[in-house]
């Protein structure tokens, strides 16, 4: 007999839905407060069309080719054992937590007219690169997302028991069987998802798409709104384009729903992964370009980052550290409560008797996605400043939005993982009637740790890179070390800028790692 | 037992200083970021204002102009706001049909603003023309008004602002349209080649810039004056364009609804003064709106002459902005 799906109101729900609602109301909420304080009626302008044409194509583009580019990159990285594979893991996943502004200069010094690839070309007499227009947005979107990409990939891969790759080679299949038994239907299983979040997250760009868009063409939704802000100061049409933004973003989901298909979870038997069939020395040599290619292309903007920074260093006054000691305290807030967020999200999911309940708390999970950072700052703005002073709660509510920002990454690594538990180990520890604390110390959480370790590190990393809502509520003397970054350059301290920036990109990276490795580590 | 007694005088100072800074009034002057960055005029300003007034000035800071406007209009009338300092004249008509400034009733003396001043609302405190910038190392052949930046081969490149996000940007889009008129979109098709591409701010803009991304980019003809004061490095030039120079003056205003009307008053005076105006050449790096006595810092050139200045009211450039900015998008989106 079909078991039924039963809500059962339970705490693990209840927390669960009151971390849904509090996504839902920082996301679709504030769309109403600005909606609310718009003093003209609510119409779209002639070039906001244009805006939702040129965002929607740039962001299909740039997710069609992360996602397709990734999967050769985390096939390779899911194939080979070697030395210092953990530090390329977390290298390449460095672009991803960069900020914009420190992401473009360090593209710009390789792929620029005035970069390394077109002072090759100048030397030998030929006309310098130019990849400003359509191909220098989606070659941008490329290098921030291709890392999330292999990474949601990678954690597919990693989900296959070590038996079914034993039984694999005893049954004396080729590295093509492989593909076609086991690597297709994970690929079935992940590429929906992560092409849907990468695509969001090129919607909802701005200035990469405008700087290497080359002009007005590229303008993106999220540039409209920005516009309706400060140029019309037209909150209505504001709302109305983050509510586009949201139906883009829904569609978006829907699509990513109905094109993925659950992969048979098998909970095998812990067995370390080992490839009898990937040992032929062309493989092996495929393989091993790939993952140079890939290295190369992101990690060489990440070492002009680099070089540049150094010369500035000895730039930075004691100001930088206060900055930096800022960002990291509301990195680790923020990446405390998008933890806390996504587990009791996770938890309300993965319930055996989850319901229907179970995909709308997940999808409010991931709303933040197709949310405006522009409109979440001033919604909040409007409704925080009759009572407070918005330079007194600035690094809270900066924590608070990047906490909800990163949700969905956290949400994407957490709930597999957290389902995954249920299937293996649910009827066990139902069957001792464990429940409550006990289980999720002594059944869930060993097994979820290492995701947990990489969700928490990833959102500190991303919160540190994120300039965010911190701009709108600043304290002049509270700056974090991305506004403080800008603050540089705005004052034509571009070298120092450069300093700072080396200094953001070490410390988000090492944050990323410090979790990273703890969520690894075993005992 | 030191240790202790120590820490109590420590706590004793701090709160009596607590107490101290608490009886004295707060004035408020909201501004753009980088005036109030440790590279910019905000902590010289505070220190010498507070040496006079028996008050603290506490700055708060938007990203720009444009910035500092929205957020005093999100505010409104519950804004602790008593001083607008850091909007330019392309905004204050619309600061003013906002309902929040109060009349200043200030009539400066010895002004050095181009064309003069008489504005009820808002009181200059610095101003600049906007011009591209250049390195004299790379670029040899130099345009010389927008036809011949339009003429050159396309192998010259310049970087500017986004109207829509930046001032500086509004600025070059009302620079053209104040110098051309109705001819405009030609100005900006024959321009359209040479743009490699526009950017958010100022900050991107001029980074590329620096970093030999672009041979030109919009900025002021006071951008040299930094290069050679600060770092010592003359290499660095605006080009002089014949139509003549946009420029943009930066006001400030008190807000109708400030708390300490009286304090704000005072700090426009302030504002007005040789204290205030001598620290805004190599701070804020710009032109003082008053004329100062010793004249201009070495290494600062002298304004192009007055005659070459090209400005709009503010009610004509906020009339004329959104069609100019119409045209300025197919322009450049063809």
């Amino acid at each position: 007999m079909a078991e039924r799906a039963e809500p059962v109101i339970t705490p693990a729900l209840v927390a669960g839905l009151g971390a849904a609602a509090l996504v839902a109301a920082l996301s679709l909420g504030t769309v109403a407060v600005v909606a609310w304080a718009a003093v003209s009626p609510m119409r779209l302008g002639a070039g906001d069309w244009a805006a939702v044409k040129f965002t929607l194509s740039q962001a299909l583009v740039s997710a069609a080719l992360s996602t397709a580019l990734a999967v050769p990159v985390a096939r390779a990285l899911a194939r080979r054992q070697f030395r210092g594979r953990g530090l390329l893991v977390t290298l390449l996943g460095a672009p991803f937590i960069l900020p914009v502004i420190v992401a473009v200069l360090g593209l710009l010094a390789v792929w620029g007219r005035g970069g390394l690839i077109s002072a090759v070309l100048v030397h030998f007499g030929l006309a310098p690169l130019s990849i400003y227009g359509f191909r220098g947005v989606v070659l941008a979107h490329v290098f921030f997302n291709l890392p999330l990409a292999t990474r949601l990939l990678l954690q597919g891969w990693q989900r296959v028991p070590g038996e079914h790759f034993l039984l694999a080679a005893q049954l004396g299949m080729s590295s093509r069987d492989i593909n076609r038994v086991i690597e297709r239907p994970i690929l079935r299983a992940v590429l929906p998802g992560a092409f849907a979040t990468i695509f969001l997250l090129c919607v909802t760009s701005f200035a990469v798409a405008l700087t290497l868009g080359g002009g007005p063409r590229a303008t993106t939704i999220e540039l409209a709104i920005y516009q309706a802000f400060r140029f019309d100061f037209d909150m209505g049409r504001a709302a109305l384009l983050a509510l586009m933004q949201f139906s883009i973003g829904l569609g978006a989901a829907v699509l990513a729903w109905r094109l993925a298909r659950d992969a048979a979870q098998d909970p095998g038997l812990g067995r370390a992964v080992r490839r009898w069939d990937c040992l032929h020395p062309l493989s092996r040599a495929g393989d091993v370009a790939i993952l140079g290619a890939v290295s190369l292309f992101l990690l060489a903007p990440l070492a002009m980052v680099g070089l540049r920074g150094v010369m500035g260093l000895g730039l930075l006054d004691a100001g930088v550290l206060a900055a930096l000691m800022r960002s990291v305290i509301v990195a680790l807030m923020s990446a405390g409560l998008t933890l806390a967020l996504a587990l009791a999200l996770g938890a309300a999911v993965a319930r055996r008797r989850a319901g229907r309940m179970a995909p709308w708390i997940e999808s409010a999970g991931h709303l933040s996605l197709a949310a405006s950072p522009m409109v979440i700052g001033t919604g909040l703005f409007i409704l925080l400043y009759p009572f407070v002073d918005p330079a007194a709660v600035a690094l809270a509510v900066t924590a608070l939005v990047n906490a909800v920002m990163s949700l969905p990454f956290a949400l994407r690594a957490l709930v597999p993982a957290m389902r995954h538990v249920q299937s293996v180990e649910g009827a066990l520890a139902d069957s001792l009637d464990m429940g409550g604390w006990a289980r999720f110390r002594l059944v869930t959480w060993p097994v979820i740790r290492p995701a947990a370790g990489f969700a928490t590190g990833l959102a500190a990393a991303l919160s540190m890179g994120d300039l965010g809502v911190v701009a709108l509520f600043a304290d002049p003397d509270a700056a974090t070390l991305p506004l403080y970054l800008y603050r540089l350059m705005g004052s034509y301290q571009m070298t120092a800028a450069s300093g700072a920036a080396l200094l953001l990109v070490v410390s988000s990276l090492a944050l990323f790692a410090a979790f990273d490795r703890w969520g690894r580590a075993t005992g | 037992m030191i240790r202790i007694s120590l820490m109590a005088a420590g706590l004793a100072l701090t709160l009596s200083g607590a107490s101290t800074a608490a009886e004295k009034p707060v004035l408020n002057v909201y501004t753009y970021d980088s005036f109030a960055s440790d590279w910019g005029p905000g902590p010289k300003v505070e220190k010498a204002f507070e040496a006079i007034c028996d008050c603290d000035l506490k700055f708060t800071t938007a990203g720009d102009g444009a910035a500092l406007l929205a957020r005093v209009q999100l505010e409104g009338k519950r804004s602790k706001a008593d001083v607008v300092l850091g909007l330019d004249t392309n905004l204050t008509a619309r600061a003013a049909k906002s309902g929040l400034f109060a009349a200043h009733g200030i009539t400066p003396k010895n002004l050095a603003v181009p064309g003069g001043w008489n504005d009820p609302l808002f009181l200059p405190f610095d101003w600049g023309y906007f011009a591209f910038v250049y390195d004299k190392t790379r670029l040899k052949t130099v345009p010389h008004s927008f036809r011949e930046l339009a003429a050159a081969p396309d192998s010259l490149k310049i970087v500017i602002e986004d109207p829509r996000s930046s001032t500086p940007g509004l600025g070059l889009l009302l620079w053209v349209k104040a110098a051309y008129g109705d001819k405009a979109p030609e100005i900006w098709k024959g321009l359209a080649p040479h743009i490699l591409t526009v950017t958010k701010g100022w900050s991107e803009a001029y980074g590329m810039f620096l970093k030999g991304e672009a041979d030109m980019v919009l900025s002021y003809t006071t951008s040299p004056a930094y290069h050679l004061i600060a770092e010592n490095d003359d290499s660095k030039a605006a080009a002089i364009f014949d139509e003549g120079h946009y420029m943009q003056i930066e006001v400030a205003g008190k807000m109708a609804t400030a708390p300490h009307p009286a304090l704000a008053d005072k700090f426009l005076k302030f504002m007005m003064s040789e204290k205030f105006q001598s620290l805004i050449p190599t701070t804020n790096w710009m032109y003082p709106a008053v004329a100062l006595k010793d004249g201009l810092p070495k290494g600062f050139a002298a304004p192009i002459p007055a005659d070459k200045a090209l400005i709009m009211s503010p009610e004509a450039a906020q009339a004329a902005r959104d069609a100019a900015l119409a045209e300025w998008q197919s322009a450049l989106s063809q």
